[in-house]
Protein backbone atom coordinates (compact mmCIF):
# COMPACT_ATOMS: atom_id res chain seq x y z
CA UNK A 1 0.00 0.00 0.00
CA UNK A 2 2.80 2.39 0.92
CA UNK A 3 4.54 1.53 -2.37
CA UNK A 4 1.43 2.40 -4.37
CA UNK A 5 1.09 5.69 -2.46
CA UNK A 6 4.69 6.57 -3.26
CA UNK A 7 4.19 5.87 -6.93
CA UNK A 8 1.03 7.99 -7.03
CA UNK A 9 2.80 10.77 -5.11
CA UNK A 10 5.67 10.51 -7.61
CA UNK A 11 3.35 10.75 -10.61
CA UNK A 12 1.59 13.74 -9.05
CA UNK A 13 4.93 15.44 -8.39
CA UNK A 14 6.08 14.75 -11.93
CA UNK A 15 2.88 16.32 -13.27
CA UNK A 16 3.48 19.46 -11.20
CA UNK A 17 6.87 19.72 -12.92
CA UNK A 18 5.80 18.80 -16.42
CA UNK A 19 2.35 20.37 -16.90
CA UNK A 20 3.40 23.96 -17.52
CA UNK A 21 6.49 23.00 -19.51
CA UNK A 22 5.09 20.32 -21.80
CA UNK A 23 1.28 20.38 -21.73
CA UNK A 24 0.17 24.01 -21.46
CA UNK A 25 0.79 26.20 -24.49
CA UNK A 26 2.48 29.45 -23.46
CA UNK A 27 -0.03 31.53 -25.39
CA UNK A 28 -2.64 30.11 -23.04
CA UNK A 29 -1.16 32.26 -20.25
CA UNK A 30 -2.56 35.77 -20.48
CA UNK A 31 -0.36 38.86 -20.56
CA UNK A 32 -1.29 39.63 -16.96
CA UNK A 33 0.03 36.28 -15.80
CA UNK A 34 3.19 36.60 -17.88
CA UNK A 35 3.86 40.02 -16.32
CA UNK A 36 3.66 38.52 -12.85
CA UNK A 37 5.92 35.52 -13.53
CA UNK A 38 8.99 37.69 -13.00
CA UNK A 39 8.05 37.71 -9.30
CA UNK A 40 7.84 33.92 -8.90
CA UNK A 41 11.10 33.45 -6.93
CA UNK A 42 10.22 36.33 -4.58
CA UNK A 43 6.68 35.01 -4.20
CA UNK A 44 7.60 31.36 -3.53
CA UNK A 45 10.84 31.10 -1.55
CA UNK A 46 9.79 33.16 1.50
CA UNK A 47 7.13 30.47 2.09
CA UNK A 48 10.05 28.10 2.66
CA UNK A 49 12.27 30.60 4.49
CA UNK A 50 9.85 32.10 7.03
CA UNK A 51 8.37 28.90 8.54
CA UNK A 52 11.84 27.29 8.66
CA UNK A 53 13.07 30.19 10.79
CA UNK A 54 10.08 31.31 12.84
CA UNK A 55 8.33 28.00 13.52
CA UNK A 56 9.99 25.21 15.48
CA UNK A 57 9.76 21.42 15.03
CA UNK A 58 6.61 21.31 17.14
CA UNK A 59 4.70 23.84 15.07
CA UNK A 60 5.00 26.69 17.61
CA UNK A 61 6.37 30.19 17.07
CA UNK A 62 9.92 30.69 18.32
CA UNK A 63 10.99 33.39 20.81
CA UNK A 64 12.30 36.62 19.36
CA UNK A 65 15.63 35.83 21.06
CA UNK A 66 16.02 32.60 19.05
CA UNK A 67 19.52 32.20 17.53
CA UNK A 68 17.97 31.34 14.14
CA UNK A 69 16.71 34.91 13.77
CA UNK A 70 20.21 36.25 14.42
CA UNK A 71 21.72 33.72 11.99
CA UNK A 72 19.23 34.69 9.29
CA UNK A 73 19.95 38.42 9.73
CA UNK A 74 23.71 37.81 9.46
CA UNK A 75 23.14 35.68 6.33
CA UNK A 76 20.99 38.38 4.73
CA UNK A 77 23.61 41.08 5.36
CA UNK A 78 26.55 38.93 4.23
CA UNK A 79 24.60 37.65 1.22
CA UNK A 80 23.49 41.11 0.18
CA UNK A 81 27.02 42.51 0.10
CA UNK A 82 29.06 39.45 -0.89
CA UNK A 83 26.63 38.14 -3.57
CA UNK A 84 28.13 34.77 -2.71
CA UNK A 85 25.99 31.72 -1.93
CA UNK A 86 28.60 29.87 0.14
CA UNK A 87 29.38 32.97 2.20
CA UNK A 88 25.65 33.46 2.82
CA UNK A 89 25.06 29.92 4.04
CA UNK A 90 28.27 29.67 6.09
CA UNK A 91 27.90 33.07 7.76
CA UNK A 92 24.35 32.16 8.82
CA UNK A 93 25.39 28.76 10.15
CA UNK A 94 28.51 29.97 11.91
CA UNK A 95 26.74 32.87 13.66
CA UNK A 96 23.97 30.45 14.66
CA UNK A 97 26.53 27.98 16.05
CA UNK A 98 28.38 30.79 17.81
CA UNK A 99 25.20 31.66 19.68
CA UNK A 100 24.12 28.12 20.60
CA UNK A 101 27.57 26.73 21.44
CA UNK A 102 29.43 29.74 22.86
CA UNK A 103 26.93 32.28 24.17
CA UNK A 104 23.96 30.19 25.26
CA UNK A 105 25.79 27.02 26.27
CA UNK B 1 27.59 31.22 -28.40
CA UNK B 2 28.35 28.63 -25.73
CA UNK B 3 28.50 24.93 -26.53
CA UNK B 4 26.12 22.41 -24.96
CA UNK B 5 28.94 21.14 -22.79
CA UNK B 6 29.86 24.63 -21.60
CA UNK B 7 26.24 25.35 -20.70
CA UNK B 8 25.90 22.05 -18.86
CA UNK B 9 29.09 22.77 -16.90
CA UNK B 10 27.93 26.30 -16.13
CA UNK B 11 24.71 24.86 -14.73
CA UNK B 12 26.67 22.44 -12.56
CA UNK B 13 28.87 25.23 -11.25
CA UNK B 14 25.97 27.60 -10.63
CA UNK B 15 24.06 25.14 -8.45
CA UNK B 16 26.98 23.50 -6.66
CA UNK B 17 27.23 26.05 -3.76
CA UNK B 18 23.70 25.01 -2.77
CA UNK B 19 24.94 21.46 -2.16
CA UNK B 20 26.33 22.80 1.10
CA UNK B 21 22.77 22.72 2.42
CA UNK B 22 21.26 20.06 0.15
CA UNK B 23 23.67 17.29 1.15
CA UNK B 24 23.20 17.55 4.96
CA UNK B 25 19.46 17.88 4.41
CA UNK B 26 19.44 14.75 2.21
CA UNK B 27 21.33 12.79 4.85
CA UNK B 28 18.84 13.90 7.49
CA UNK B 29 15.90 12.96 5.22
CA UNK B 30 17.27 9.46 4.61
CA UNK B 31 18.06 8.91 8.28
CA UNK B 32 14.61 10.10 9.45
CA UNK B 33 12.88 7.72 7.04
CA UNK B 34 14.68 4.72 8.48
CA UNK B 35 14.28 5.97 12.08
CA UNK B 36 10.52 6.19 11.53
CA UNK B 37 10.63 2.45 10.85
CA UNK B 38 10.17 2.36 7.08
CA UNK B 39 11.76 -0.18 4.77
CA UNK B 40 15.10 1.32 3.60
CA UNK B 41 14.39 0.40 -0.03
CA UNK B 42 11.13 2.26 0.17
CA UNK B 43 12.78 5.32 1.70
CA UNK B 44 15.38 5.36 -1.04
CA UNK B 45 12.90 4.70 -3.85
CA UNK B 46 11.22 7.98 -2.92
CA UNK B 47 14.37 9.88 -3.85
CA UNK B 48 14.00 8.55 -7.39
CA UNK B 49 10.23 8.42 -7.75
CA UNK B 50 9.30 11.67 -5.99
CA UNK B 51 12.71 13.44 -5.95
CA UNK B 52 11.37 16.27 -3.83
CA UNK B 53 13.23 17.12 -0.61
CA UNK B 54 10.84 18.16 2.12
CA UNK B 55 7.82 16.43 0.58
CA UNK B 56 9.52 13.05 1.08
CA UNK B 57 9.93 13.61 4.83
CA UNK B 58 6.40 14.97 5.21
CA UNK B 59 5.01 11.91 3.43
CA UNK B 60 6.74 9.47 5.79
CA UNK B 61 6.02 11.52 8.90
CA UNK B 62 2.32 11.66 8.05
CA UNK B 63 2.10 7.92 7.42
CA UNK B 64 4.00 7.02 10.58
CA UNK B 65 1.79 9.43 12.52
CA UNK B 66 -1.24 7.40 11.47
CA UNK B 67 -2.51 9.59 8.62
CA UNK B 68 -4.20 7.85 5.69
CA UNK B 69 -2.35 7.34 2.40
CA UNK B 70 -4.79 9.74 0.80
CA UNK B 71 -3.74 12.52 3.18
CA UNK B 72 -0.05 11.73 2.65
CA UNK B 73 -0.33 11.68 -1.15
CA UNK B 74 -2.44 14.85 -1.24
CA UNK B 75 0.11 16.65 0.93
CA UNK B 76 2.96 15.69 -1.39
CA UNK B 77 0.95 16.94 -4.36
CA UNK B 78 0.18 20.25 -2.66
CA UNK B 79 3.72 20.82 -1.37
CA UNK B 80 5.11 20.19 -4.84
CA UNK B 81 2.46 22.22 -6.66
CA UNK B 82 4.90 25.17 -6.53
CA UNK B 83 6.66 23.50 -9.47
CA UNK B 84 3.72 24.61 -11.62
CA UNK B 85 4.95 28.16 -11.09
CA UNK B 86 8.54 27.22 -11.93
CA UNK B 87 7.33 25.49 -15.09
CA UNK B 88 5.33 28.55 -16.13
CA UNK B 89 8.47 30.69 -15.79
CA UNK B 90 10.78 28.21 -17.51
CA UNK B 91 8.40 27.51 -20.40
CA UNK B 92 9.45 30.81 -21.99
CA UNK B 93 12.92 29.35 -22.54
CA UNK B 94 11.97 25.74 -23.27
CA UNK B 95 9.20 26.45 -25.78
CA UNK B 96 11.14 25.33 -28.83
CA UNK B 97 12.14 21.91 -27.49
CA UNK B 98 10.43 18.77 -28.76
CA UNK B 99 7.66 17.26 -26.64
CA UNK B 100 9.85 14.32 -25.60
CA UNK B 101 12.68 16.60 -24.50
CA UNK B 102 10.20 18.68 -22.50
CA UNK B 103 8.95 15.52 -20.79
CA UNK B 104 12.48 14.42 -19.89
CA UNK B 105 13.77 17.79 -18.74
CA UNK B 106 10.71 18.32 -16.50
CA UNK B 107 11.85 15.58 -14.14
CA UNK B 108 14.89 17.67 -13.20
CA UNK B 109 13.08 20.87 -12.25
CA UNK B 110 13.90 21.55 -8.57
CA UNK B 111 13.83 24.72 -6.44
CA UNK B 112 17.50 25.65 -6.57
CA UNK B 113 17.95 24.47 -10.17
CA UNK B 114 14.97 26.52 -11.28
CA UNK B 115 16.23 29.67 -9.59
CA UNK B 116 19.84 29.42 -10.75
CA UNK B 117 18.92 28.46 -14.32
CA UNK B 118 16.25 31.16 -14.44
CA UNK B 119 18.83 33.77 -13.40
CA UNK B 120 21.15 32.52 -16.13
CA UNK B 121 18.37 32.41 -18.75
CA UNK B 122 17.37 36.01 -18.08
CA UNK B 123 20.91 37.21 -18.76
CA UNK B 124 21.56 34.96 -21.76
CA UNK B 125 18.31 34.91 -23.72
CA UNK B 126 20.04 34.61 -27.08
CA UNK B 127 21.92 31.37 -26.34
CA UNK B 128 20.75 28.51 -28.52
CA UNK B 129 20.99 25.51 -26.22
CA UNK B 130 19.92 27.20 -22.99
CA UNK B 131 18.19 24.08 -21.69
CA UNK B 132 21.57 22.41 -21.16
CA UNK B 133 22.07 24.79 -18.25
CA UNK B 134 18.88 23.45 -16.66
CA UNK B 135 20.01 19.87 -17.30
CA UNK B 136 23.30 20.76 -15.59
CA UNK B 137 21.65 22.16 -12.47
CA UNK B 138 19.07 19.35 -12.38
CA UNK B 139 21.56 16.50 -12.82
CA UNK B 140 23.89 17.91 -10.16
CA UNK B 141 21.00 18.16 -7.76
CA UNK B 142 19.83 14.65 -8.64
CA UNK B 143 23.19 12.99 -8.12
CA UNK B 144 23.84 14.78 -4.83
CA UNK B 145 20.33 14.06 -3.56
CA UNK B 146 20.68 10.35 -4.36
CA UNK B 147 24.08 10.07 -2.67
CA UNK B 148 22.98 12.12 0.35
CA UNK B 149 19.70 10.31 1.04
CA UNK B 150 21.35 6.95 0.42
CA UNK B 151 24.13 7.70 2.91
CA UNK B 152 21.57 8.84 5.46
CA UNK B 153 19.68 5.57 4.99
CA UNK B 154 22.76 3.36 5.24
CA UNK B 155 24.80 5.18 7.87
CA UNK B 156 21.98 6.69 9.89
CA UNK B 157 22.11 10.24 11.10
CA UNK B 158 25.88 10.69 11.27
CA UNK B 159 25.36 14.43 11.10
CA UNK B 160 25.09 15.43 14.79
CA UNK B 161 21.63 16.74 15.51
CA UNK B 162 23.00 19.48 17.80
CA UNK B 163 24.44 21.24 14.75
CA UNK B 164 20.90 22.07 13.65
CA UNK B 165 21.84 21.68 9.99
CA UNK B 166 18.22 21.87 8.91
CA UNK B 167 18.80 25.60 9.35
CA UNK B 168 20.94 25.49 6.20
CA UNK B 169 17.77 25.11 4.12
CA UNK B 170 16.30 28.58 4.80
CA UNK B 171 19.85 29.96 4.39
CA UNK B 172 20.14 28.47 0.90
CA UNK B 173 16.88 30.16 -0.10
CA UNK B 174 17.95 33.43 1.49
CA UNK B 175 21.02 33.27 -0.77
CA UNK B 176 18.68 32.88 -3.76
CA UNK B 177 16.42 35.88 -3.11
CA UNK B 178 18.74 38.23 -1.20
CA UNK B 179 19.79 40.30 -4.24
CA UNK B 180 16.14 41.06 -4.99
CA UNK B 181 15.95 42.97 -1.70
CA UNK B 182 17.33 45.88 -3.73
CA UNK B 183 13.97 46.23 -5.45
CA UNK B 184 11.15 47.56 -3.32
CA UNK B 185 8.42 45.77 -5.32
CA UNK B 186 10.16 42.45 -4.72
CA UNK B 187 10.55 43.24 -1.02
CA UNK B 188 6.79 43.81 -0.73
CA UNK B 189 6.08 40.53 -2.54
CA UNK B 190 8.55 38.63 -0.32
CA UNK B 191 7.12 40.01 2.92
CA UNK B 192 3.58 39.25 1.75
CA UNK B 193 4.55 35.68 1.01
CA UNK B 194 6.50 35.22 4.24
CA UNK B 195 3.81 36.63 6.51
CA UNK B 196 1.09 34.65 4.69
CA UNK B 197 3.10 31.46 5.17
CA UNK B 198 3.18 32.05 8.94
CA UNK B 199 -0.50 32.99 9.00
CA UNK B 200 -1.61 29.92 7.03
CA UNK B 201 0.96 27.54 8.49
CA UNK B 202 -1.72 25.38 10.08
CA UNK B 203 -3.86 25.16 6.94
CA UNK B 204 -4.54 21.53 5.98
CA UNK B 205 -2.15 19.50 3.79
CA UNK B 206 0.70 22.02 4.23
CA UNK B 207 -1.18 24.17 1.73
CA UNK B 208 0.50 27.33 3.07
CA UNK B 209 3.30 26.50 0.65
CA UNK B 210 1.07 27.31 -2.33
CA UNK B 211 -1.50 29.64 -0.70
CA UNK B 212 1.16 32.20 0.22
CA UNK B 213 2.77 32.38 -3.25
CA UNK B 214 -0.68 32.84 -4.78
CA UNK B 215 -1.42 35.72 -2.40
CA UNK B 216 2.04 37.19 -3.05
CA UNK B 217 1.57 36.93 -6.82
CA UNK B 218 -1.78 38.65 -6.51
CA UNK B 219 -0.03 41.51 -4.71
CA UNK B 220 2.63 41.42 -7.44
CA UNK B 221 -0.06 41.85 -10.09
CA UNK B 222 -1.40 44.90 -8.27
CA UNK B 223 2.12 46.32 -8.11
CA UNK B 224 2.80 45.75 -11.79
CA UNK B 225 -0.48 47.48 -12.62
CA UNK B 226 0.56 50.48 -10.51
CA UNK B 227 3.94 50.63 -12.22
CA UNK B 228 2.33 51.20 -15.63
Amino acid sequence: MTWISIIIAGILTYFTRMTMIALVDRDFLGDKIKAVLEYVPSAVFPAIIFPAIFINDYGAFIEMSDPKIFGAIVAIIVGYFSKNIIATILSGLISYWFLIFVIFS
Amino acid sequence: MLSKKQLFTKGMLDISPHMLSVIPFGIICGAIGVELGFNPYLVYAMSIIIFGGASQIVFLQLLSGGASSLVAVTSVGIINSRHLLYGAVLSEYLEKLSFIKKLLISYFVVDQGFSESNKFFKKNKTEQHLHYHLIGTGCTMWVCWQIATLSGIILGSFVPEELGLKFAIPLTFIAIVVQDLKKIDHVIVMITCGLSSLLFFDAPFKSYIIISPVIALFVASLISRLKK
